[in-house]
Order: C-alpha cells, then sequence, then structure tokens
C-alpha cells in the first residue's frame, strides 16, 4: 500500500508537467481546431531559458520561473502570428502540415545553437533539496513545489478564463469564431491571448520538469508533448477542466506502469489507451458529443 | 491484350526499358558510383514510400502520420528472413511476407481507426507507429534497441527499379479503376460519397492497406540494401520525411510525389555533412510551402507531355494578353 501511495505521489508530479503542457493544446484546439504540434518544443525553450537564467544568470527559481514563462508567452504569440494566422482560412491539414514544420524548425534550430547534448539543470540546494516523509512515503520538496506551481497557475488560469472580459471572449470564440465577431470581439487578439496563456503555462512546465528530473535535451519536447495531447484527448479536448483531470491521469498511469508493469512499455500503453479512448469515446472523459451536420 | 498493343503503351514500354537500361549501363560503367547509387536506393524507395502515403492522404484524404510503422514492418520481417535463408528466394519471400504484414497491420489498425477524422486519424496513426516501435524495441527476434546489422544485400538497380515501377502501376491502375474513384469521392466529400453508396470504411481500409502493402515493400528494399535496421530509425521522423514528399509534390499528384522524392533526395544528400541544418531546411520547406504554394509542386495534376503543351499555351496567351 505505501509502495502503491508513493508510485501515486510521483505519478501526481509527472501528472501536473501533463496537465500543464495538455490545458495549452485544448485551450489551442478548442478555439482554432488545431493540433498545436509545435507546443511540446515551446515547454522545450522553457526549460532552456530556466537552465540559462539559473546556470548563467545565477537566478534563483521564481524569477527563472517568471522570465521564461514570459519568454514563451513571447514565443507563442510570435509562432501564431507568423506561421499559424496566414492560413486561418485554408484547409485544416495545411494548418496541421505548417504545425509538424514549425516543431521540427524550433528542435533543429535549437539543437544547432545548443547542440544535441544533454545539459543537466544545477542542483537544487536549501529548502528545494530537502524530502519529507509521511509515515513510509517520501515526498520531496521538489515535488510540493511542483504541485505549489500547478495548482496556482490553474487557479489563476480558470480565473482568467471565468472571470475576466478576455476569458469571456476566448470562450465565446471557441463556441462560434463567426458569431463572437459579429458581437465585435477581435477574435485575432483573442486567439493570440490563447496561443500566449497556453505557451506561459508550457513553459512553466518546461522549467519544473528541469528541475524535476535534472536533465533537458532539444527533443525532449516531442514525446512529453504527444503524450500531453493524449490527455488532452482523454479529458476531453477543448474542455479546460478535462485537460487537467487527463493529464493527472496519464501521469499516474505512467508512474505505475513502469513500477509495476515493464517500464519500456510505457510510451506503449500510453498510444494505446489513446487509441482506445479514440475509439470507445472520442470526445474523451468531459467532452460533449456534437452531432455531425451536413 | 489488345491493350499492349496500343501505340501508347509500346511507347511508354519503350520509355520504362530505356531509363532502365540507361542508368543499368551508367551503374555497370561505374560512371555512377557507389555513393550516387545509394541515393539512387534512397530515391527509389522514397519514391514508393511518397506516392503509396500520398494515395492515403492525397487521394482519399485520410491523414496518416504512421507510414515508417509499415515500414518497419517490411523492414523486419525481410531482414529476419534473409538473415536466415540467404538467397534471391529468402529475398523475395522477405519482401512480399513483408508487404503482407504490413497490410495485415494496416487492416487491423484501420478498421478501427479510420472512423476517426483529420487531427485524430493523424494522432491515432502516429500512436500506432509509435507503439510498433516500442514493439520492435523490446523483441528478441528484432534485437532490442541494437538492432540488426550484416543483413545480407540482395536489392541491386533491377529490384529496385522492378519494385518502383510495379508499385506505380498498381497505385496509377487502382486509382484509374472504380475503386480508385470511390477512394477519390470520399476525399471530395465523405457524406456525399456514402449518399451516393459509396461504403466508406471499406474503400478506406483498402486505401489504407495498399499503403501500407507498398509501405512494406520500401521498407523490405530499405533493409537489403542499406545491411542495418534499428527501431530509432522508424520514428516520427521518418513518417514526417514521407509526408514531406508527398506535401511538396502535391497532395492528389503521383508525379508530384515522384518528383518531390527525387529532388529531397538530392537535396539531402547535398546536405549530409551538416544533418541539424538538414532538419532545419525542411522544416522551414514545410512552413513556407504551405504558406505560398499549399497544393504543393504539381498540385492535384500530373505532370505529362500534354502538361507540359498546356503550360506552353497558357504562358503564351498570357504574354500575348498583356
Amino acid at each position: 500500500m505505501e509502495q502503491f501511495l508513493q508510485q501515486v505521489i510521483n505519478g501526481l508530479s509527472l501528472g501536473s508537467i501533463y496537465a500543464l503542457i495538455a490545458l495549452g493544446y485544448t485551450m489551442v484546439y478548442g478555439i482554432i481546431k488545431l493540433i498545436n504540434f509545435a507546443h511540446g518544443d515551446v515547454y522545450m525553450i522553457g526549460a532552456y531559458v530556466g537552465y540559462f537564467c539559473m546556470t548563467t544568470f545565477k537566478l534563483g527559481f521564481l524569477p527563472s520561473l517568471l522570465i521564461s514563462m514570459i519568454t514563451c508567452t513571447v514565443l507563442g504569440v510570435l509562432i501564431e502570428k507568423i506561421a499559424y494566422k496566414p492560413l486561418r482560412n485554408s484547409t485544416r491539414i495545411a494548418v496541421l502540415i505548417t504545425a509538424i514544420g514549425m516543431s521540427l524548425f524550433l528542435e533543429y534550430t535549437m539543437m544547432f545553437f545548443v547542440k544535441a547534448n544533454v545539459r543537466t539543470y544545477p542542483p537544487m540546494s536549501g529548502l528545494l533539496a530537502q524530502s519529507h516523509k509521511l509515515g513510509d512515503i517520501v515526498i520531496t520538496t521538489k515535488q510540493l513545489l511542483i504541485f505549489t506551481v500547478t495548482i496556482i497557475l490553474m487557479v489563476l488560469l480558470q480565473f482568467i478564463v471565468k472571470k475576466t472580459r478576455i476569458g469571456k471572449s476566448m470562450r465565446a470564440v471557441a463556441l462560434d469564431r463567426d458569431a463572437a465577431q459579429l458581437m465585435g470581439i477581435n477574435v485575432d487578439t483573442t486567439i493570440s491571448f490563447t496561443f500566449a496563456v497556453g505557451s506561459a503555462l508550457a513553459g512553466a512546465a518546461g522549467i519544473l520538469v528541469g528541475v524535476y528530473y535534472n536533465s533537458i535535451n532539444p527533443l525532449m519536447g516531442v514525446l512529453p508533448g504527444l503524450k500531453a495531447f493524449v490527455a488532452a484527448v482523454f479529458g476531453g479536448i477543448g474542455v479546460i477542466p478535462g485537460a487537467m483531470i487527463g493529464g493527472y491521469l496519464i501521469g499516474i498511469i505512467e508512474v505505475l506502469v513502469s513500477g509495476y508493469g515493464n517500464s519500456m512499455y510505457r510510451d506503449a500503453v500510453v498510444f494505446a489507451i489513446l487509441i482506445i479512448i479514440l475509439i470507445v469515446k472520442p470526445t474523451g472523459i468531459l467532452g460533449i458529443n456534437t452531432r455531425e451536420k451536413v | 491484350m489488345t491493350m499492349i498493343l496500343e501505340k501508347s503503351w509500346v511507347k511508354r514500354l519503350l520509355a520504362l526499358v530505356l531509363t532502365f537500361l540507361i542508368v543499368q549501363v551508367l551503374v555497370s560503367t561505374n560512371i555512377i558510383n557507389t555513393y550516387f547509387q545509394a541515393t539512387i536506393a534512397t530515391i527509389c524507395i522514397n519514391i514508393i514510400l511518397g506516392v503509396s502515403l500520398n494515395l492515403i492522404t492525397g487521394f482519399t484524404g485520410q491523414f496518416s502520420l504512421g507510414h515508417a510503422g509499415f515500414m518497419s514492418i517490411g523492414a523486419y520481417t525481410c531482414a529476419i528472413i534473409t538473415l536466415r535463408m540467404s538467397n534471391t528466394f529468402g529475398f523475395l519471400l522477405g519482401v512480399a511476407l513483408g508487404a503482407v504484414f504490413a497490410a495485415i497491420v494496416g487492416f487491423l489498425v484501420g478498421l478501427p481507426t479510420l472512423r476517426l477524422r483529420g487531427d485524430y486519424l493523424a494522432i491515432a496513426t502516429l500512436g500506432m507507429s509509435e507503439i510498433i516501435r516500442i514493439i520492435f524495441l523490446n523483441m528478441e527476434i528484432t534485437n532490442g534497441a541494437a538492432g540488426l546489422s550484416d543483413i545480407p544485400r540482395f536489392v541491386n538497380w533491377t529490384w529496385l527499379y522492378v519494385f518502383t515501377v510495379g508499385t506505380l502501376l498498381l497505385i496509377k491502375n487502382f486509382l484509374n479503376s472504380s475503386h480508385g474513384r470511390a477512394c477519390i469521392a470520399i476525399r471530395e466529400d465523405e457524406i456525399a460519397a456514402e449518399t451516393m453508396g459509396i461504403n466508406i470504411t471499406k474503400y478506406k481500409v483498402i486505401s489504407f492497406m495498399i499503403g501500407a502493402f507498398c509501405a512494406g515493400i520500401a521498407g523490405a528494399l530499405y533493409a537489403s540494401y542499406f545491411y542495418f535496421l534499428k527501431p530509432d530509425l522508424f520514428g516520427f521522423l521518418k513518417s514526417i520525411d514521407v509526408l514531406v514528399i508527398v506535401v511538396l509534390g502535391g497532395l492528389g499528384s503521383i508525379s508530384g510525389s515522384v518528383l518531390a522524392a527525387i529532388l529531397l533526395a538530392l537535396i539531402s544528400t547535398a546536405l549530409q555533412a551538416f544533418p541539424e541544418l538538414r532538419m532545419v531546411f525542411y522544416a522551414l520547406l514545410l512552413i513556407i510551402i504551405m504558406l505560398f504554394r499549399p497544393q504543393g509542386l504539381m498540385g492535384s495534376k500530373e505532370l505529362s507531355i500534354k502538361y507540359f503543351k498546356n503550360l506552353g499555351k497558357s504562358l503564351i496567351s498570357k504574354k500575348g494578353g498583356a
């Protein structure tokens, strides 16, 4: 039982990361129906920005987190303006291919500049290096940090989406873009804002992963990006609470598979889940069925 | 049989034989050295991959990101068989079984997932090919992450040419048949096609299986030409490579895919020394094509003598108009 609880706690920390990335996927998908493949690479860049803040500029965790979130916000908006906005009215396959192109571009440009080798985050000192015992279960401060940051960001996101004016326009554009435009909502600004928020969350996830797992490389965003997308589909794509639930579930499942089964198969299990969900309930846990119209 | 005696057929046959003979002579006189032979092999394999993915994505409109998975099935089957049966029969058996296995997996995967649309299908096929890769990574017979090496080479220009032309003919003829027309109808409008009595699932699965079959052949040729296989060769990036060929050539144009496969192989050979820049270039190419010419080089047109005639005419009339 202790071992199981320990695994769940590890799963929750991994799940927090997936949830943060999945939120970006789900918001962007909700608003422009695009799987933003470049999102996983925004997360990678967030991790690198955090790394350089902590090593080259010797900043603490919080300032690094802020800088990496801001950089990712700018990057996300730039990607949207350059690559996706000109394609607003073309086919979805065209935008999807552009997104794949953008993802490869970020990965290999980064690889060109920072080289392909793995870099390690500086070891945490003081409070951040400690671990706490609850009975037989060990929780590290890093894990607590991940939970706290994730929860704060999620509450903030809920506040933005539910209580502010821009959040209201986000929901309106997601519901019906044309109608929203007729009501005087600036659709372009709203879409850019969605990218900004999603990318900021990905940036935060990047630096948290750097702190938690210590190692980063230019291709680190590919697999977590795909898994976060699976999480978003799992929870019901386009639904914000769905992405959080999906992220945590995928994290826990992955940790349990490697804990009790064969860790080599943990990625396969996640993709198998994806295929099963898509076949059984493509709208996900919290998704609403939409009827097909001619 | 009277078809074969028609004039245009004789011309085509002559052109095919001539192309083969010219390259064969160049290879045997060593004017095309081993380095360029490898490029030619890559071109042929990429043509098979590109054209077969074009059948799925360009003609039937089903966005698949799992072509590398099918390719790896063909590659591993052929490698495992030729490692145990090192003769031409073993090689041909390997190609045949590899293609058939890939088609079977295509059927098993396609039947449930092809109900999904657009992006969902893309992700499901991507997941499928990742699962295949992870299975190969963990199997005993495939030697896990270390991969298989010293696979005997049976592929030469003759086999490459035979299989490439064979694939092109298979897909071309399929598209000209009523089945192919049904696939194109599905691409144009699924609901309308269904209303006209086309069994959508059946034709999607057929096109998916033929695509997987050809990808299996390509994989087998790859294994037999390049000696060495490991699961990482068939990751997400390989599928993207094929997708770039199809998109650059034009979704729905066979000659476009052929053209793009040749062009990209030459570019990629030229950039061999800078692997990172090669990928940056690929990525930029994808984005730029989508931004400025989303229909690709050829659009959905086919390259033919008629095409050039029409092009010439339209150019002349444009000049006359100005």
